[in-house]
């Protein structure tokens, strides 16, 4: 297995499960289950057993790899500098001897099969990518400035559909030049390549990649910090090199030329925090453009929660976990948790219920989706709502 | 009913694994003893469940283990005879800061990391007793082992600051000790018999602590470090004798490592607090002219420019220590924590190099005060996990560390199981003897992490 050789380095210390002031657990794997198993440092030493065949790849061990979402954290916080880069990508190795070996918990093989046999995991016709912009009169791509690349979760599901439909007004209204892919679009392939499935990956990204080139597509902005990650660091090992951002950098440079309205929607200032997409965040490492689109709003009072940056929360959702559920069911999950944190961030200025909830402000659909819900769940509906930061700036734009 | 289904029915499904995975990975721990077997794990979250699981276990006789951070390296949590490893880490509530009465009241698996940042957070003029082990350790598990913090050369040993227990008997029954065991307060663990040492030094054999008191101090504004260097290491005894006599140090420990070339000494590094800076620099200087005057100022040397690196290393807390377990490439660290009379330091430093050579290791020392009775003396060994001899060759220094600690007239703090029976084949009978007795009063089926303190 590739990385095999940093697995006994591990000395299970466990730095890697917590954010950087060490207050709380910060793999949302063990701290949705809260066995050492579950943890980055419980990975390594199963792995390694695995290999040495002391254990064997059971329906647990299945569980323990395809619970982990990816999140970066372990790779942020190992102390160990010679080997702490290539952690997750151990995990992905390991993930990927069993997609080989075809032992995959169900909710995963499930996945991997739908995105094999429909392009995407919605069971969705192909032709039907594009419905998301139908009644928007949105131009295809034709050699406009940029590519709108929307992806599964923004082309399929309701709520990713409603958040790619305010990214392409907000576009509009900042007067970028962009066409969409409709049904020509194919998934990005990223969370089957943090699944391990390689090969579905490169089949997935080399269409994509194809029909770019054909199209003569240079500049891509995507909706979803997933294909930005993909699209941006694993598109050009397969010979796609292009200029990729994520819809939020292209705020930072344009909002400013536009004017906002002086009086939000909202006659009274809302305190808003942000929640940082791990693909965004630490896998691309931009904190900023988000925060800096969200100052830019009026009314909206930026407040940080403990754990941000590269020390956020991940909401549970990454490494495919948004459709397989391995992370995001049970009593105590990274969502429920984050949700609570936000809750309180912002409820330490409670500006009362007459007033309206603060926000919880992210810039991905599965996060937006993954919290939504939490905040269902946890009753905490009145006190805070989830935005995606595109619909709050299409709010004051219209 | 199966043992497994009767832990399910205490803790939902959820809590309880009788996997292979979760097997494997806690029938060891991080240094370089044997594996154990575990043949279920269990994460309680309430008293009441860790009762009931002890109850199931003593009446089937299956062995617990409790765990917390699991970073005492000795193989201590490591189940010896198969059975419950029960880690108590889901019981994770700070449950009440008393700045007034000056105690934190916690559950037992408290992170130390957790309890720092919590206090920072919330009392920041307060602060506990943090060892160097990585942050993930729990407050319980390091004050039951008599371990010490950055704190500990001014206040004592973490056990010494217990203001009071709630323990699990192996029988089941739930027993608070201290100011608690009248009342809802927690601030002192006596006057009355003190039974916190029925608990302390056990390894878990007696009981299961569920919560704990634990004293909280003053957190000074400021905190400097100053370090000496010397190659005079006969003298370190009387070196050390002197900067606890002067009483202004909250933190004072060794250090020594053969390579790189420049950290090839033994140093003194001390660290002043105060809540003022004239306070700090009257310290400095207190300690500057102590060693000035030291054996006419030649010996032992002020060290001008410690680099910033080394300076924070020095300050953080808790240090990077664990960076140890990769110095062979191989995230293995354990290490033999002699605690010695203060006037054996000499001999120890001589022979655990020679230890450390003969087993083809470079020697490094990191040594802690403790309060001027005596030192944490630490024969550290990292080794690569990778390689079997290599591991043996730890194992080896290791007890062979041990012997020279008991030649010294030491003791062995948090010692793996064969270290413990030295200790008691030396030890007096009748002490053994007693040791026995409590046990078996306490334990009668003896289920609690069999192999530890096992006197024949
Ligand atoms: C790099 C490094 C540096 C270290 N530096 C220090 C240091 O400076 N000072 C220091 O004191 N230690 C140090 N240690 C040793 C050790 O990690 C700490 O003492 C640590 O706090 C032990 O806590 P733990 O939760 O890991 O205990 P564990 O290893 O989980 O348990 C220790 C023992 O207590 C028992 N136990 C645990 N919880 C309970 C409970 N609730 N009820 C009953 N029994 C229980 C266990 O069965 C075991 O016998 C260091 C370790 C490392 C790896
Ligand atoms: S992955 Fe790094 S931080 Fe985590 S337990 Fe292993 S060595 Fe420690
Ligand atoms: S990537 Fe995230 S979920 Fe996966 S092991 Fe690391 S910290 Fe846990």
């Amino acid at each position: 297995m590739q990385y095999e050789e940093i697995l006994h380095r591990c000395f299970r210390c466990g730095f890697c499960k917590l954010p950087s002031d060490y207050s709380d657990i910060n793999c949302p794997a063990y701290l949705r289950y809260r066995f050492e198993s579950f943890s980055p440092g419980g990975r390594m030493w199963l792995i390694r057993a695995w290999l040495d065949g002391n254990i064997q790849a059971d329906a647990r061990f299945q569980e323990v790899l395809f619970s982990c979402a990816t999140c970066n954290n372990c790779v942020e916080h190992c102390i160990f500098p010679k080997f702490k880069d290539q952690l997750l990508n151990a995990f992905i190795a390991a993930k990927a001897a069993l997609v080989d070996e075809g032992r995959l918990p169900p909710q995963v093989r499930d996945y991997l099969t739908r995105l094999l046999e429909h392009g995407n995991p919605y069971k969705m016709p192909r032709k039907k990518r594009g419905n998301w912009a139908s009644e928007l009169g949105i131009e295809s791509y034709a050699g406009q400035e940029y590519l709108f690349y929307v992806g599964d979760v923004g082309s399929f599901d309701e709520s990713g559909a409603r958040i790619a439909r305010s990214v392409a007004n907000v576009f509009r209204k900042l007067g970028l030049s962009f066409g969409i892919l409709g049904e020509k679009e194919g998934s990005d392939g990223n969370e089957a390549r943090a699944l391990g499935e390689t090969e579905l990956f490169k089949h997935l990204a080399e269409r994509n990649i194809d029909v770019f080139k054909q199209l003569g597509v240079e500049k891509v902005v995507t909706l979803s910090p997933h294909g930005y990650n993909a699209l941006k660091n694993d598109y050009p090992e397969l010979g796609g090199e292009f200029q990729v951002f994520h819809y939020t950098q292209l705020l930072v440079e344009r909002l400013p030329a536009i004017e906002l309205p002086d009086s939000p929607d909202f006659a009274f200032p809302r305190k808003a925090t942000f929640h940082d997409p791990c693909y965004l965040g630490r896998h691309n490492q931009d904190y900023e453009s988000a925060r800096q689109v969200l100052d830019l709003l009026p009314g909206i009072e930026r407040v940080e929660m403990k754990r941000s940056g590269a020390d956020a929360l991940c909401c549970g959702g990454g490494g495919g976990n948004f459709f397989t559920d391995l992370v995001s069911s049970g009593a105590e999950t990274a969502a429920k948790v984050r949700v609570r944190e936000a809750a309180d961030t912002l409820g330490a200025d409670m500006l009362g219920a007459d007033k309206g909830a603060g926000f919880l402000v992210t810039a991905c659909p599965v996060c937006t989706l993954m919290l939504e819900d939490a905040v269902k769940s946890q009753n905490l509906d009145g006190r805070i709502q989830v935005r995606e930061i595109s619909e709050l700036v299409a709010e004051q734009l219209f | 009913m199966s043992a497994y289904q009767a832990l399910v029915d205490i803790v939902g499904s959820d809590r309880v694994s009788e996997d292979l995975v979760e097997r494997y990975l806690y029938s060891r721990d991080s240094g370089a003893q044997p594996a154990g077997q575990a043949d279920y794990v269990v994460l309680p979250k309430t008293v009441e469940e860790v009762q009931q699981v002890l109850r199931l276990a003593n009446s089937r006789n299956i062995p617990v283990t409790p765990l917390g951070g699991g970073l005492s390296l000795s193989g201590l949590v490591v189940p010896r005879r198969g059975g419950i490893v029960l880690d108590m880490k889901r019981m994770d509530r700070i449950l009440e800061v008393d700045e007034m009465n000056r105690y934190a009241l916690i559950e037992a698996g408290v992170s130390q990391g957790a309890l720092r940042e919590y206090l920072k957070q919330h009392h920041p003029r307060f602060q506990h007793s943090t060892p160097e082990a990585p942050p993930t350790a729990t407050v319980t598990g390091n004050a039951l082992i008599q371990g010490h913090g950055h704190i500990s050369p001014r206040y004592g040993v973490n056990s010494d600051m217990i203001g009071g227990m709630e323990v699990v008997l192996p029988t089941g029954e739930i027993t608070r000790i201290g100011s608690c065991s009248l009342d809802e307060k927690w601030f002192t663990k006596g006057p009355m018999p003190d039974l916190a040492g029925l608990f302390v030094g056990w390894y878990g054999t007696t009981g299961v602590a569920t919560k704990l008191s634990l004293k909280i101090f003053p957190k000074p504004a400021f905190r400097e470090v100053m370090a000496f260097q010397t190659d005079a290491v006969d003298l370190l005894p009387e070196a050390i004798s002197e900067v606890m006599y002067l009483d202004m140090a909250e933190d004072f420990f060794l250090i020594m490592q053969e390579k790189p070339d420049w950290m090839n000494h033994a140093f003194l590094v001390v660290i002043v607090s105060g809540h003022f800076k004239e306070e700090i620099e009257l310290k400095k200087s207190a300690y500057k002219n102590l060693f000035k005057n030291f054996h006419g100022g030649q010996p032992i040397g002020f060290v001008r420019d410690l680099h910033p690196a080394l300076e924070k290393r020095f300050l953080d807390v808790p240090p990077l220590a664990a960076l140890a377990a990769d110095f062979r490439e191989g995230g293995g660290f354990q290490y033999t924590g002699a605690i010695l009379s203060v006037d054996q330091v000499p001999a120890a430093w001589h022979r655990g190099i020679e230890i450390a050579h003969q087993y083809d290791m470079i020697c490094s020392y990191v040594h802690q005060v403790l309060q001027g009775n005596s030192v944490m003396f630490g024969f550290n060994y990292s080794f690569n996990r990778g390689d079997e001899k290599d591991i043996e060759r730890a194992r080896m220094a290791l007890e062979d560390s041990n012997r020279v600690t008991l030649e010294l007239g030491g003791m062995i703090w948090k010692g793996e199981r064969p270290a413990q029976q030295m200790v008691l084949e030396k030890m007096d009978p009748n002490t053994a003897g007693l040791i026995k007795r409590v046990k078996a009063l306490l334990d009668p089926n003896g289920i609690m992490n069999p192999g530890n303190w096992e006197v024949p």
